[in-house]
């Protein structure tokens, strides 16, 4: 675990840093402006090498900031995490300074986080998605996405032609398909929830 | 005048060494025992595929283990896992340069349905962009199912009118 003295002078040394509750690890909050310097001093200065994490979160449409960058750091001296949360501040064209350089592992992670919520990371050397396919127009993990997608041409235009085919929507009939934390596994793994509808009785409530 | 050393194949004492037979007979025999298998292993469905080629299971019994990964040597395509969106076209080119004549078998939930897959990523059965002949269900098949839906595909082949496909000029596999 990470000391208690470390943690106050951690704060001491980045005064614009702020602590956010958390129940499992050292959190603090980062303005994006900040994160480099603060990724590159945790880096050489504190032990922290390894970045075990970075992703995103999405708040939900209303909030007034949408988009927040989680980054996750493990420091094999304090052998301890630390969790970094950095908001983006423009909701509707999200953007992100890269981490790539401090850490080269964020490379790929923050192509994927691209991919799927959509934020740009400012100065990445490769900056393009790593799971869909590069025309795809939305970013689906963003809370207005439907889990069961949209309707998409594929992306070749010429197999499409062939076969007719093309990116739809997937079958929903009795879901959603969430595995329930309690009871015992035969009964907890996922599986349809709510078999009152199917694709022709649309759900009633 | 009849060879010793044909004594023990075919006695040819009415017809001469003449075999009469049909023609879709000939060819589907030979096309049923030679399947060449291009493994289109995409996720844990190519392990089992795995297991059935290697001793325990052994495909080699019903002929067909040939495993071809370049689809101009093979005539048999086993997708073998998850067909996301991305993937489709890929398989679909692979099945393109594979020669006539040409099977699929979609092997497992997956790649027959979509499987537990419902979501954005993963096309709902790769019977959208290919023509299957034979599918296997499980998640993963075990080995004997795959073994099982083999055999289905040859006793397919043997019921084919090959004559008639081979001089029809309508490719004999479409897309539906």
């Amino acid at each position: 675990m990470i000391d208690e003295s470390f943690i106050t002078a951690l704060f001491e040394k980045h005064s614009y840093l702020s602590k956010l509750e958390s129940i499992d690890c050292l959190t603090v909050r980062c303005a994006s402006e900040n994160l480099i310097s603060l990724l590159s001093s945790l880096r050489d200065d504190d032990g922290f090498e390894l970045m075990v994490d970075l992703t995103a979160i999405d708040h939900g449409e209303s909030e007034s900031i949408r988009f927040s960058v989680v980054i996750h750091l493990y420091s094999l001296v304090h052998r301890g995490y630390l969790r970094i949360h950095a908001n983006c501040s423009n909701n509707d064209n999200p953007t992100m300074p890269t981490c790539s350089e401090v850490y080269p592992a964020a490379n790929w992670h923050e192509r994927e986080t691209f991919d799927m919520f959509g934020i740009k990371f400012i100065g990445h050397p490769n900056h393009k998605r790593i799971l869909m396919w590069d025309d795809y127009p939305y970013f689906p993990l963003r809370k207005e996405f439907p889990l069961a997608g949209i309707d998409t041409p594929l992306p070749a235009a010429d197999v499409s032609e062939v076969t007719d085919a093309s990116v739809e929507p997937a079958p929903m009939m009795g879901g959603p398909f969430v595995a329930s934390a309690s009871g015992p596994m035969s009964d907890s793994e996922p599986r349809a929830k709510d078999e009152s509808w199917t694709e022709q009785n649309e759900k009633t409530s | 005048m009849q060879s010793k050393s044909n004594e023990f194949a075919y006695n040819g004492k009415v017809e001469g060494d003449v075999i009469v037979t049909r023609s879709d007979a000939v060819i589907n025999w030979i096309r049923k025992h030679s399947v060449w298998p291009m493994p289109m292993g995409l996720a844990c469905c190519a392990i089992e595929l795995m297991a059935s080629a290697a001793s325990r299971y052994d495909i080699s019994r019903f002929g067909m283990e040939v495993m071809r990964f370049s689809p101009r040597q093979s005539d048999c395509m086993i997708v073998a896992g998850t067909v996301t969106y991305k993937m489709a076209e890929v398989v679909r080119r692979i099945y393109d340069q594979m020669g006539d004549p040409k099977w699929v078998v979609a092997m497992g939930a997956c790649a027959s349905t979509g499987g537990m897959y419902r979501s954005y990523a993963v096309m709902q059965g790769v019977d959208n962009i290919v023509p299957v002949d034979v599918y296997v269900s499980g998640c993963p098949p075990r080995p004997e199912a795959l073994l099982d839906a083999m055999m289905k595909l040859q006793d397919k082949i043997g019921n084919e009118s090959s004559v008639r496909n081979l001089r029809s000029t309508q490719p004999v596999a479409t897309s539906r």
